[in-house]
């Protein structure tokens, strides 16, 4: 087969860090405000009718929106290998606890409404609250590790090692930085639920989402502009020294890379990167201001463009590292050297332009069928069993 | 054998994959029989087909939820505690997970949400479509799942290469149309129809036994056998078309499931029943059925299945001949970009058995050192422990032959006895119930225990695939897994039965008085006073 080399090797390679963007961007701003409304659930919604009715918002459409992480897990393995198999089990106890959020939270969605005891649905309420939350922030610790670096090395058969003990791997995970990192990526999704709960839910449940969705977006402007501070005088880069090839195959170990000061010398080579971080802080301004004055719609929207902007600010950054040594920078990952091959990115990504319209069609189209509040009605009309 | 991290986190795969998989053969199964029933509902109106879709599709729901919580371990774990197999075969493995994703995990996800909340807001055309877009979504899954799986079993249209340090891709369509991955999709969709129908079948026996949800029960039993006998029937005639695959792909598998030590001359033997020895290497109290084994793995009278005692030796040959490969390839690695061509020659002549070179790596870091013993020793690991494959075996075909006489039965007693069912074959139905779970089960056992010690057969062995975690790391996401999952099972069959207990509790009413004027239209005569008290209007 010749077909693949129609695309060079090496703007395949860009298109799939683009996509891996993508999907990770797409299941920010579709789960993501799952997750959002899971841990506003208990503060949003005091009663049982109104916490069905903030479950219910979310009810039939998080399914389809947590495969965006699934797809985002199984796309890393195909077009990323080394980067899936050097983060998943780096990450290992960590990856445990989100896995667990993620098993739970299906479950708790289900069976929550199926018993009418108190303390069965009070139980699971709880399990929503930290199955949202806690991935939440962890998927923002995860970033706030890999911009420092993560402590791991590869042997000549590409073995990967993790410098420390067990508890140390975990525990150190959860440095200051990393905690900021965290904080701001729980803020920009709970300010995200509190758009979708807006635009979905009435009364009080849509009140308090309001307050509470403005205080988020709030404590995420201040701490991703604090985080860019930090950024700027406390944080080292990587770059990669002489010259390289950015069609050579993929083995980290090929590459001669060095700390930096900075990442942020990044703004001065590519200054057009600079939208990302403006989009970041302008769209979440602009979610506090629409919270507050009630808009529905155009709130989500700006949610939407905070998201996008403050996660491709840390890919454009970063660019062209993926993932980062602390320990040996020699081993890190770049989007030169830890793809797939030229023919599997090739084969993938015809996969994903036929289909992936056809999903964005299909979601568009069951959005569109349940375009509408969720009201006290939907959920405590007797014959709808199946309403969560 | 000692216990190490290889053991712990095969444990662990083992224990979170055979948990998956007590939830996806229902779904498969249950989402065809429901879409089916729904089908069934807007061609003719009768409002019991709605009542029966929805009760069905509740209890699909309940199961739907946890395969898909535990699908995102399985999507996770190979990373997890198995980063260096990511790494090694990442390229070809990973792509049809991904695949599996966009093409059909989205879909069955998006629409079941839309199955579920979607009865008002839809029109019956297009909720049935949505009913079998879930379906489809479902059994495409698995299609993209058994290739992945059947490149691990027979690893086709892909070839190592030195400067990565791990297998890529050369023939995308080989791995795809791979026969192995083939077979194994409709034998394994065919096992979770069975599945399904066994569960339609003894829920609906349950009923009747106790007289409730009548018109329920009895048309539930008439989509389940007829659906689940052609599926049993195709679950047993394309498990042995994996057999006939696995003649040419996986040997050993083959000769340790049949526990046949020694080769025999065509057609071979097939052994019913015995008690396989590993280390007389001899099956005791064997009883052969002549030519069977022959005609099953050949489909021929003269094409000889090699023994268990032959692989091995060729097992050593291959050992013998990766080791020249892994010297050729330590000469490329450093030369790099500058490599001898004689170098590439020799390893291209050889590259074919480097995974056996890797065998040796369990008893010795560089497999140019090994000596004759350790070399011996390799081979002797490529023999899986035949006695609990062959077991295993046995009672899954036993069973696949036990479903087809069910089905046959209950088909033949809902067709032409006027859906009449004596009560023991109802108490019998109720029984069998978790039979399909048991059958499923053990073929996944035959079928991934047997490929040891590989992970990816002739390429890469278990004992390397691992991550390089602490023991405490993987017992404590055991624990957790063990525990955790644990407390989802009760939950999960409490609902359970719960809703079975409970029976279908929507559009009673509607129903109910359409079902007494449909009676009285079929008889002629008022039978309400005739009904069972709970279904009176």
């Amino acid at each position: 087969m010749i077909l693949h080399t129609l695309i060079d090797y090496d703007i395949l390679r860009l298109i799939w860090w683009g996509l891996l963007g993508v999907l990770l961007i797409g299941f920010a701003l579709t789960d993501g405000f799952d997750l959002g409304v899971g841990a506003l659930l208990p503060f949003v919604a005091k009663t049982d009718t109104e916490r069905r009715i903030a479950i219910n918002t979310v009810g039939p459409v998080w399914e389809g929106n947590q495969v965006w992480f699934i797809l985002g897990g199984g796309a890393i393995f195909a077009a990323w290998p080394p980067l899936y198999a050097v983060s998943f089990s780096g990450f290992y106890l960590a990856m445990f606890v989100v896995l667990a959020a993620l098993i739970v939270r299906p479950v708790a969605f289900k069976f929550r409404s199926k018993r009418d005891d108190v303390r069965w649905r009070t139980s699971w309420d709880w399990a929503l609250f930290a199955s949202g939350a806690i991935p939440a922030l962890l998927f923002g610790v995860a970033v706030g590790n890999v911009i420092q670096g993560v402590p791991f090395h590869f042997t000549d058969d590409l073995h990967t090692i993790y410098e420390g003990a067990w508890y140390a791997k975990f525990i150190g995970l959860l440095d200051p930085f990393s905690l900021l990192a965290g904080i701001v990526s729980l803020s920009m999704l709970v300010m995200h639920g509190g758009a979708w709960l807006t635009l979905k839910a009435e009364g009080k449940v849509r009140d308090r989402a309001r307050q509470l969705g403005s205080m988020a977006a709030l404590v995420a402007v201040a701490t991703y502009a604090l985080a860019g501070v930090w950024m700027a005088v406390g944080i080292e880069g990587f770059r990669i020294v002489g010259d390289y090839i950015t069609t050579g195959p993929s083995n980290p170990l090929h590459f001669e890379v060095e700390k930096t000061a900075s990442w942020l010398s990044a703004y001065s080579d590519r200054p057009w990167i600079a939208v990302a971080p403006i989009m970041g802080i302008a769209g979440a301004l602009l979610t506090f201001a629409g919270l507050r004055a009630g808009r529905e719609v155009s709130t989500l929207l700006y949610s939407k463009m905070a998201i996008l902007g403050v996660i491709s600010s840390v890919g454009l950054t970063m660019f062209p590292f993926i993932m980062p040594s602390s320990s040996d920078p020699q081993s890190s990952l770049t989007v030169w050297n830890s793809s797939s091959s030229h023919l599997t990115l090739f084969i993938m990504l015809v996969v994903t332009v036929i289909f992936m319209p056809i999903i964005l069609a299909y979601t568009a189209w069951v959005y569109k069928v349940l375009w509408g509040k969720v009201t006290e009605a939907d959920v405590t009309d007797d014959n709808s069993h199946s309403v969560y | 054998m000692e216990f190490g991290i290889v053991e712990l986190s095969r444990l662990q795969f083992a224990a979170t994959a055979m948990y998956h998989f007590l939830f996806v053969p229902l779904t498969l199964g249950l989402s065809v029989l429901v879409a089916i029933m729904e089908t069934i509902y807007v061609m003719t109106d009768r409002p019991i087909w709605r009542q029966m879709t929805k009760f069905w599709g509740l209890l699909f729901g309940i199961n739907f939820a946890l395969g898909v919580a535990t699908g995102i371990t399985m999507e996770f774990q190979f990373g997890m505690n198995w980063s260096y197999f990511s790494h090694y075969v990442g390229d070809i493995f990973g792509a049809p997970l991904a695949i599996e994703g966009l093409m059909a995990f989205f879909l069955e996800a998006t629409f079941v949400g839309l199955f579920f909340f979607g009865w008002d807001k839809l029109s019956k055309v297009a909720h049935l479509t949505v009913a079998w877009l879930v379906a489809i979504g479902s059994n495409f899954s698995a299609l993209w799942i058994l290739i992945a799986n059947g490149w691990m079993q027979n690893p086709v249209g892909a070839a190592f290469n030195p400067m990565t340090m791990r297998m890529e891709v050369t023939d995308f369509y080989a791995v795809l149309f791979n026969d192995v991955a083939q077979a194994k999709f409709v034998h394994t969709v065919s096992a979770g129809y069975v599945t399904a129908s066994v569960f339609v079948l003894g829920v609906s026996a349950w009923y009747l036994l106790r007289d409730r949800h009548v018109e329920l029960a009895r048309r539930s039993i008439t989509v389940a056998a007829a659906f689940g006998l052609a599926s049993a029937f195709s679950v047993v005639v394309l498990g042995d078309e994996s057999g006939y695959s696995a003649t040419h792909s996986q040997k050993m598998k083959l000769a340790a499931i049949e526990g046949m030590w020694e080769s025999q001359p065509a057609p071979a033997a097939f052994t019913a029943f015995g008690f396989p020895d590993q280390e007389a290497r001899e099956t005791h109290y064997a009883i052969h059925i002549p030519f069977v084994m022959g005609l099953i793995g050949t489909r021929s009278l003269t094409i000889p299945i090699p023994g268990i005692a032959e692989l091995e030796s060729q097992a050593e040959t291959r050992i013998r001949s990766g080791v020249i490969a892994y010297d050729a390839l330590m000469h490329i690695r450093e030369a790099r970009e500058n490599s001898d061509p004689l170098e590439t020659a020799r390893f291209e002549e050889h590259s074919a058995d480097l995974g056996f070179a890797f065998l040796l790596r369990k008893y010795i870091d560089d497999p140019r050192q090994a000596t004759q013993e350790q070399i011996v020793q390799a081979a002797n690991d490529t023999i899986p422990t035949v006695w609990p494959l062959f077991w295993a075996f046995r009672i899954m075909v036993a069973l696949g032959f036990g479903f087809i006489a069910t089905m046959l039965y209950f088909f033949y007693r809902a067709s032409f006895k006027g859906m009449n069912f004596p009560r023991p074959a109802l108490h019998l139905a109720v029984w069998m119930i978790p039979t399909p779970w048991i059958a499923a089960e053990l073929g996944w056992f035959v079928a991934e225990f047997g490929r040891q010690p590989w992970t990816v057969d002739g390429v890469l062995p278990t004992a390397m695939s691992v991550s390089a975690l602490s023991m405490t790391e993987v017992a404590l996401t055991l624990a957790g897994f063990v525990v955790f999952y644990s407390v989802l099972f009760v939950i999960e069959m409490g609902l359970m039965l719960k809703f079975i207990r409970k029976g279908p509790f929507e559009d009673v009413a509607e129903t109910d008085a359409w079902m007494i004027r449909h009676n009285e239209r079929l008889t002629g005569r008022h039978i309400a006073d005739a009904m069972p008290a709970e279904t009176r209007p």
